[in-house]
């Protein structure tokens, strides 16, 4: 058992306290917005904010996150009113086959907390996702957007 | 059952009235006199023909036949469908028909393969005319309801005007009238220089919720019941599976049952698919490797290259003069071997399909390059007929050719046949995923040029060694032996022809085939042809001391749509002026599925091995653009691809199997390490030519000559990671 916060809600799961996150998150919790691109921390596709920093799920087993405030790409907007790097993405139709953007998302959504206004060395240091699909100049010129915005 | 899918994509499955079909529960019973049977959409929407179906609210649903895996085109297809349907694009939304729905209906949406950079070129003839089609058809609804003639009635934006008197009405109050109505035999397509839609950078129709979380992907689906599935097929390819000790798991948390998976894989079932894969991973499994345990990428090199020797057998794919005995008499020759490895197409979302079967129905949720290869497969690894069965098609995370292959649905349906009435969502691990790729074909290619006493390059041979794709796949497309797809970007003529006139030109392939199962991986044979040909032409330009860009152009007079895009990235990247200090350029081109292309790369190079990607410049001639937005990702996709594979990709070969098992040790590009692609859109008309896949060909060379320029060296081998080059 483990008793989780995600997305501001309690949810209390019924799995083993080494679970990865990420397993956590998609088949007990049923929110599958959190992809599974690796397993071992390499592609950032199931990355989520743990108390506002962003962490590849699925390297974190559930017992880690206890106690702290999960968010994942469903819980980004508030309410009806998408994030800042959600509406950029649409503006700027970032996605392609969109499997690695939930946690390209929210990379960026952290970076952007902690740096407003990222330069381009920022933005390599700190995304670091895999996107086979090749997006990458659409998520920097959308990054650019949202912080020139 | 479709609401657990997608929210926008394919969520109404629909039925259709006319009795002589059958399937599916008729909504209405409309038997017009004098009219075909109306056929209506889940909602109760009517079609207006195949392609259309309208709302009463002016919504307009287009059917997509192809795949959309993140390439635009379900986007570009409405695009067809809408500039010839005159309608308010942003009321356009699209669905996927399943492909049983189109066997059932005689194949009334063509082919829904979606590879070969086919999906707009090979069906936008056939969409467009469904788009004129369902708008006569509402002209004419209206133009009846007036009591006027067709001929003075026009329509736009979903709105239908009769000139003479200035009344208005809309699509969606005439659609029930429209749907009544006998289709035109015949339509007239609207002149390019019309389009209004076409041509348009407009933005993706399925975008929103690719940024929420709300898309389903098949490793999303969720059913009632479902259970999860892990498979381990003998990773040794063409072994067997010997046994496995299933009471050593039995007691594991949440494992239902371990299964045979036909001859050569397991699979464990649980409760989550966590479980079962952890359960897999405890389970004691003896494989019957058989000998190809004994091959090594070692062994594989060594057969390819007794292949270059011109003594083997080879079919000739190019040819023209003798080039054997100008080589024999020429006063300068250069000799150069290249060789590309096999490459896993890394989809971001590994295979997976979902399953339920029961003893007289058989259905697929998956992502899909081709639905009706899919269906197929069902009903082959299901055993019944075409009326029972269905595939669901969901987004694709990711295609590149890999989900063209049928083995993970078919994988999908042995499982949940052994357990029935249950759901079955199989997901492979990535270290599967890397296991058991239909791999890029492994190749070697010997190049050798000759020169007359003045430097013009007098003859060329061309010999390749290696896996033949379509000899695995397709071999009944094989002619007499040959594979013609092994010429691609170096053929005589077609869609993917030799860009250069050579007096004495000897094109030929020795097909050797090791057991590693090759695939069509995005670029397919013109990846590695580009790298070998166009590295080698760079060669032959320092051979005879010209410019690459002068050495190209003079062999290039009578292929003038090869030279114009070479010309077009030479400007942009201001070939003829000095590059910036300590940076170098190098540039390619090729043609490859009916489209002609180019690359050049700026980049520096530091300590020898550590290089800096600048600047890339990539023109594209498709014939026609149907949403530049969307081509130029598609560019710039191309080069992520096309370089990852050259910086980081290749599959090795040990003990049988394949080495590398996750993306530790089969590394792909960041965001760090690429530059801005600048795209250039050379249109040219009169022909359609696809753009997923060619520009990866360039990619590579344009970087590889640009290193020669820095360094004096060059690579012939691909990956760099193998020679210690890395990105700076
Ligand atoms: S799935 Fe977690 S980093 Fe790849
Ligand atoms: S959009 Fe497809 S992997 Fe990034």
């Amino acid at each position: 058992m483990a008793n989780l916060t995600i997305n501001g809600k309690p949810f209390t799961l019924d799995v083993e306290p080494d679970t990865p996150l990420l397993w956590a998150i998609r088949e007990n919790a049923g929110l599958t917005g959190t992809k599974y691109g690796c397993g071992i921390a390499q592609c950032g596709a199931c990355t989520v904010h743990l108390d506002g920093v962003a962490m590849r799920s699925c390297g974190i087993s559930v017992s880690e996150a206890e106690g702290k405030q999960i968010t994942t790409i469903e819980g980004l907007a508030s309410g009806n009113t998408l994030h800042k790097v959600q509406e950029a993405w649409i503006a700027q139709d970032v996605p392609q086959c969109g499997y690695c953007q939930s946690g390209m998302i929210m990379a960026v959504a952290a970076l952007l907390n902690e740096k407003p206004k990222p330069t381009d060395a920022d933005i390599d240091e700190a995304i670091t996702n895999i996107c086979r699909c090749g997006t990458f100049q659409q998520v920097r010129e959308a990054i650019h957007t949202i912080a020139s915005a | 059952m479709n609401k657990h899918i997608s929210p926008r994509l394919n969520r109404r499955a629909f039925v259709i009235g006319t009795a002589a079909v059958g399937a599916g529960l008729a909504i209405g019973l409309d038997l017009p006199f004098g009219g075909p049977a109306v056929v209506r959409a889940a909602d109760g929407s009517p079609e207006i023909g195949a392609w259309v179906v309208v709302r009463p609210d002016d919504t307009v649903v287009i059917r997509i036949a192809r795949s959309e895996m993140g390439q635009g085109s379900l986007t570009g297809l409405a695009q067809l469908v809408a500039e010839e349907l005159e309608c308010d694009w942003t009321k356009v939304t699209t669905e996927y028909p399943t492909p049983g729905q189109s066997v059932a209906r005689k194949r009334v949406w063509g082919d829904f393969s979606t590879g070969g950079s086919r999906g707009i070129r090979s069906s936008q003839d056939y969409v467009r005319k469904g788009g004129a089609t369902a708008r006569v058809m509402l002209i004419q609804a209206a133009a009846d309801a007036w009591k006027v003639p067709a001929s003075e009635c026009r329509a736009q934006n979903s709105v239908i005007t009769h000139t003479p008197s200035g009344r208005t009405t809309t699509y969606g109050k005439v659609a029930e009238a429209a749907a009544k109505l006998t289709p035109p035999a015949d339509v007239k397509l609207k002149d390019p220089k019309d389009w209004k839609l076409i041509g348009k950078g407009v933005n993706r129709l399925d975008t929103v919720d690719k940024t929420t979380g709300a898309m389903i992907y098949g490793v999303d689906v969720k059913l009632p019941g479902m259970l999860n599935a892990a498979i381990k097929d003998c990773p040794v390819f063409g072994g067997k599976l010997k046994s496995f000790d299933e009471a050593k798991i039995a007691n594991m948390k949440g494992v239902k049952k371990v299964v045979r998976v036909g001859d050569t894989a397991v699979a464990v079932v649980a409760d989550t698919w966590w479980h079962a894969k952890t359960a897999l991973e405890a389970l004691p499994i003896v494989w019957d490797e058989g000998d190809n345990a004994k091959v090594s990428s070692e062994s594989i090199a060594k057969w390819l290259a007794e292949g270059l020797d011109n003594a083997q057998p080879a079919y000739v794919g190019n040819k023209n003069g003798d080039a054997k005995a100008a080589i024999a008499g020429a006063a300068k020759k250069v000799e150069a071997v290249y060789s590309y490895p096999y490459q896993n197409h890394a989809t971001m979302e590994p295979m997976n399909a979902t399953a339920l079967y029961t003893a007289d129905r058989c259905e697929v949720w998956c992502g899909t390059q081709n639905g009706e290869a899919a269906f197929a497969a069902v009903l082959e690894a299901s055993g019944l007929p075409a009326e029972k069965c269905d595939v669901h098609k969901v987004m694709l995370g990711g295609g590149f050719g890999r989900r063209g292959q049928t083995d993970y649905v078919r994988q999908a349906v042995m499982i949940a046949k052994q357990m029935p009435g249950t759901p079955i969502k199989l997901l492979w691990s990535r270290e599967e995923d890397m296991a058991h790729g239909r791999y890029h074909p492994i190749t070697q290619c010997k190049m050798t040029g000759a020169f007359d006493a003045n430097n013009n390059l007098i003859a060329l041979h061309y010999r390749l060694s290696g896996q033949s794709i379509l000899f695995s796949l397709r071999p009944e497309a094989l002619q007499n032996g040959m594979d013609p797809a092994a010429f691609q970007g170096v053929a005589q003529s077609g869609e993917a022809a030799f860009g250069y006139s050579v007096p004495n030109l000897l094109v030929e392939h020795a097909m050797r085939n090791p057991h590693v199962p090759p695939g069509f991986w995005r670029g397919v044979n013109v990846n590695h042809n580009a790298i070998y040909m166009e590295c080698f032409m760079d060669e032959l330009a320092h051979a005879a001391g010209q410019d690459p860009l002068e050495f190209r152009r003079k062999l290039m007079g009578n292929h003038p749509k090869h030279l114009a895009v070479l010309n077009a990235v030479a400007e942009k990247i201001g070939w003829t002026t000095p590059a910036p200090q300590g940076v170098y350029r190098g540039i390619a081109q090729v043609m490859g599925y009916g489209s002609y292309v180019a690359g050049a790369a700026e980049i520096s190079v530091t300590e020898g091995s550590k290089i800096k990607v600048h600047r890339i410049v990539a023109s594209t001639d498709p014939g026609y653009v149907v949403n530049p937005a969307q081509v130029e990702r598609q560019v710039a996709g191309s080069f992520v691809y096309g370089l990852s594979a050259l910086f980081y990709g290749g599959c090795t070969v040990k003990g049988g199997k394949i080495e590398e098992t996750n993306f530790d040790t089969y590394n792909s590009m960041r965001i760090n390490e690429m530059p801005k692609v600048e795209a250039v859109m050379v249109p040219s008309g009169g022909f359609w030519g696809g753009v997923g896949e060619p520009t990866i060909g360039v990619a590579a060379p344009a970087v590889l000559n640009a290193y020669f320029a820095a360094t004096g060296k060059r690579i012939r081998h691909v990956p760099l990671r193998d020679q210690n080059i890395t990105f700076a």
